[in-house]
C-alpha cells in the first residue's frame, strides 16, 4: 500500500499535467471528451490521443530505460523506418504474417544490438554511438523501398494498424500491454535496479558485480524492439512504408516524453509509467492544436515551451533557488512530511 | 477532351518523329537532385526513357542533394564537351559562375522542375509546372462539381512555408473565389505525409460533427488525401461519395483509390519534364529556334471518368 502510494507520489505531478491539458482543450473544445461506439470500437478524441500517442509510447519505453543507463538512442526514428519497411517488403513478396512480423522485430533488435555494441563494447559516447544509425539508417530503409511508398494489402498486418481490440485500437492494446510487461519485468526484479545502478555510476556497478556490459547492449537491444514494433504500427496504418518520413523527428519527441515524465537526461532512477503519461501529454497537445483550429506554427512553440519549463526546474540552480527562497517553506514540508 | 487528347497526343507522335530525325546523336548532360521522393525517381526513369526513345546519348549525374556536386557534374560534362545540359537544381542560388563556363562553352543549358536566381540569358529555357495553376485546376473541378451547391472545404496543407504549399493554397483559394457556396472551413498541415494526413483528418472528422459537416477534401498531395481516405473509412464515410476527395500529384495509388471511388479527382504534375526539354534542345540545334524562357508544363485534371486503373498500369513502373 505504502508502495503504491509512494509511486502515485512520482506520478502526481505528470498526472496533474495531463489532467490540466485535457481539460484545457475541452473548455475549448466541448467534444473532446465524448466518446461513442462506432462499427464496434470506441470512437472519440481521447481515443485519438492514445492511438495517435502510440509510436511516441512505444519508442518511450525502450527509451526510458536506455536514458536510465545514462545513455540516449538517437536512432530509434531511422529504426521505425527501416522496420517498416522490412514489414513491408517481406509481407509483399508473400511471407507469411508470423514470419514478417519476426523478422522485422529481429531487424530491430539487431539495430539495437549495433548501437548496444559501440556504446558497451567501443565506449563510444551514446549520442554519437546513436547518431551513426540515425544518419545512416534512413537511407537503409530507402535502400529497401527502393525510395518509393511500398504499400500492401495483407489484413493481419493491416489490423495491426488499424485494427480493434475490446473496443480500443490495435496500437493502444499492443503499446499498454508492452508497458506494463517491460514495467512488471524491471520492477518485479532486480534488473530496474541494475540499470539504476549502471546509470548512476557504471564503474562502481561493475566492482560490485553487475555485468554492465550486458546490461547496457540488453537496454539498446530493447530501445531497438520498442523501434521495431512502432515501426510496424506506423507502416500498418498507413498501409504502406514511406521510408522517407516514417518515425522522422520521432526521436526528438521520445526524449521528450522522458523527460516530461520526470526522468533525468543523467541517468538513474527512471519511471516507465511516467514517460508514458509524458508521451500522451504531448499527443494531447498535439492533438488538441489540430482541433482547436490554430496554424500548425503553435504545436512546436508550445512543445519548445514545455521543454523548456522542464528544463528550468530541473536545473540544479533554480533548485538551489528555490531551496534558499522557500527554506521556510521546504520546512514546513518537512514537517508535514514527517507528520504522515 | 477527346479532341484535346487527341491533339495532344498528335503532338507527341510529331515530336517524337520530328525529335528522333534530328536529335539522334546528340549528348546530353542531366544532372539531377537525387532520388528524394517517389516523384523524383518517375522524372529520372521518364527522362531516360525519352532520351532513349530519341536516340539521345544521356549521361546521367545523381547529386544526392548537394548542390557541389551538380556543379561538380556540370563542370564534367563541359569538359565532355557534350551538346546540351539539363539540371534539375537542387536550390535557387548560386549558379551564377557554373551557368557562365556553360555559356562561355556554347552548351545550352535547360533547366528542369525548379528555377534558378540567376540572369535569364544564362540558360535556354526553364520547364516546369505552374503551382498556383495546379491549385486553380484543382478548385475549378471542385466548384463545377458541387455546382451551386453549399459546400464545406477541409483543406490539408503541404509542409508549412514551402512553395508548393503556398501557391496550391492560392491557386485553389482563386479559383473558390466569387463561389459563395463553397468554404474553406479548417485548413492544417499534413507535412505532405499519409501519416499526418491520416491524423490531421481524424481531427478535422473530429471537430467538424463527425464529419457530418464536411463536403469536400481539398489535399497538396496525394499522400495526405491516401491517408485521410483511410481516416473517413474508419469514421464510417464513404470517401468519394460523402466527403469529395481532390488532390495534386497524379500518383499511381490515388488512381488505385479512384479506382474504387474512394478519391474523385487529381492533377498531375507531370514527371516528363524532359519531353518538352528535348524538344526545345533539337529545335534550338536544328535551325536556332530559341524557345520562351519558360516552357510551362499541362496541369492535367484526371477524373474517375479517366479509366484510372489503366493510369495506374503506365505510371506503376515509372518508380514512383
Amino acid at each position: 500500500m505504502n508502495a503504491l502510494k509512494s509511486h502515485l507520489l512520482r506520478l502526481a505531478p505528470q498526472i496533474v499535467v495531463l489532467i490540466a491539458v485535457v481539460l484545457l482543450i475541452s473548455l475549448a473544445f466541448p467534444d473532446f471528451l465524448t466518446l461513442q461506439m462506432q462499427n464496434g470500437r470506441i470512437y472519440g478524441s481521447l481515443i485519438d490521443v492514445l492511438n495517435r500517442g502510440a509510436p511516441v509510447a512505444l519508442l518511450a519505453i525502450g527509451m526510458t530505460i536506455v536514458i536510465a543507463t545514462r545513455g540516449i538512442d538517437l536512432s530509434v526514428g531511422a529504426v521505425m523506418a527501416i522496420c517498416g519497411a522490412v514489414a513491408a517488403a517481406s509481407i509483399t513478396s508473400g511471407h507469411s504474417l508470423v514470419y514478417t512480423l519476426a523478422l522485422a522485430l529481429a531487424v530491430g533488435m539487431l539495430c539495437g544490438l549495433w548501437n548496444g555494441i559501440l556504446v558497451a563494447v567501443l565506449d563510444i559516447q551514446p549520442i554519437i554511438a546513436t547518431l551513426v544509425l540515425m544518419v545512416a539508417g534512413r537511407g537503409i530503409a530507402q535502400l529497401i523501398t527502393e525510395g518509393a511508398i511500398l504499400t500492401f494489402n495483407h489484413p493481419g498486418l493491416i489490423f495491426i494498424g488499424s485494427g480493434s481490440f475490446l473496443g480500443l485500437p490495435m496500437p493502444v492494446v499492443i503499446w499498454l500491454a508492452f508497458g506494463v510487461a517491460i514495467t512488471l519485468l524491471v520492477r518485479r526484479t532486480a534488473l530496474g535496479m541494475l540499470v539504476e545502478a549502471l546509470g548512476i555510476n557504471r564503474r562502481a556497478s561493475t566492482l560490485s558485480g553487475v555485468s554492465t556490459g550486458v546490461l547496457l547492449i540488453a537496454a539498446y537491444i530493447l530501445s531497438g524492439l520498442c523501434a521495431a514494433i512502432a515501426g510496424v504500427i506506423a507502416a500498418a496504418d498507413i498501409k504502406g512504408a514511406d521510408a522517407n518520413n516514417a518515425g522522422l523527428w520521432l526521436e526528438l519527441d521520445a526524449i521528450l516524453a522522458v523527460v516530461v515524465g520526470g526522468n533525468s537526461l543523467l541517468g538513474g532512477r527512471f519511471s516507465i509509467a511516467a514517460s508514458l503519461l509524458g508521451a500522451m501529454i504531448i499527443q494531447a497537445i498535439n492533438t488538441g492544436i489540430l482541433l482547436s483550429g490554430f496554424p500548425p506554427e503553435f504545436n512546436l512553440i508550445i512543445k519548445a515551451a514545455i521543454i523548456v519549463l522542464i528544463l528550468v526546474v530541473q536545473s540544479p540552480r533554480v533548485r538551489d533557488l528555490s531551496a534558499w527562497f522557500g527554506r521556510s517553506g521546504s520546512r514546513e514540508a518537512a514537517v508535514k512530511q514527517e507528520a504522515k | 477532351m477527346t479532341l484535346k487528347t487527341a491533339l495532344a497526343s498528335a503532338t507527341i507522335l510529331a515530336a517524337c518523329m520530328f525529335g528522333s530525325a534530328s536529335a539522334a546523336d546528340m549528348t546530353v548532360g542531366f544532372s539531377q537532385i537525387g532520388s528524394e521522393s517517389g516523384w523524383r525517381a518517375a522524372e529520372t526513369t521518364l527522362t531516360k526513357q525519352q532520351a532513349e526513345s530519341r536516340g539521345i546519348d544521356l549521361k546521367f549525374a545523381d547529386a544526392q542533394q548537394k548542390q557541389e556536386n551538380q556543379i561538380k557534374a556540370i563542370r564534367s560534362f563541359i569538359a565532355q564537351g557534350v551538346d546540351a545540359i539539363l539540371v534539375a537544381p537542387v536550390v535557387a542560388t548560386g549558379w551564377d559562375d557554373v551557368l557562365t563556363e556553360a555559356k562561355d562553352a556554347e552548351i545550352p543549358v535547360v533547366l528542369l522542375d525548379r528555377t534558378v536566381d540567376a540572369s535569364e540569358d544564362l540558360y535556354l529555357t526553364a520547364v516546369t509546372s505552374d503551382l498556383v495553376h495546379e491549385g486553380n485546376v484543382a478548385g475549378k473541378w471542385l466548384v463545377d462539381t458541387v455546382a451551386g451547391k453549399p459546400c464545406n472545404v477541409v483543406e490539408l496543407q503541404g509542409t508549412t512555408g514551402s512553395s508548393p504549399a503556398i501557391d496550391r493554397k492560392k491557386g485553389f483559394e482563386q479559383a473558390l473565389s466569387g463561389n459563395d457556396n463553397l468554404k474553406i472551413v479548417r485548413s492544417q498541415t499534413g507535412d505532405f505525409t499519409r501519416t499526418k494526413g491520416k491524423e490531421v483528418m481524424e481531427s478535422f472528422l473530429k471537430a467538424e460533427n463527425g464529419g457530418k459537416d464536411i463536403c469536400a477534401l481539398y489535399a497538396h498531395n496525394d499522400d495526405m488525401a491516401v491517408g485521410a481516405i483511410q481516416a473517413i473509412k474508419e469514421a464510417g464515410l464513404k470517401p468519394g461519395t460523402d466527403i469529395l476527395v481532390v488532390s495534386i500529384d497524379a500518383v499511381p495509388d490515388i488512381f488505385q483509390a479512384m479506382a474504387a471511388g474512394e478519391a474523385n479527382a487529381t492533377v498531375e504534375l507531370t514527371p516528363n519534364m524532359a519531353g518538352p526539354a528535348f524538344d526545345a534542345l533539337a529545335a534550338y540545334k536544328k535551325d536556332g529556334t530559341v524557345p520562351p524562357k519558360w516552357i510551362q508544363t499541362e496541369s492535367k485534371l484526371y477524373t474517375q471518368k479517366d479509366d484510372p486503373m489503366k493510369v495506374y498500369e503506365e505510371k506503376k513502373g515509372l518508380g514512383y
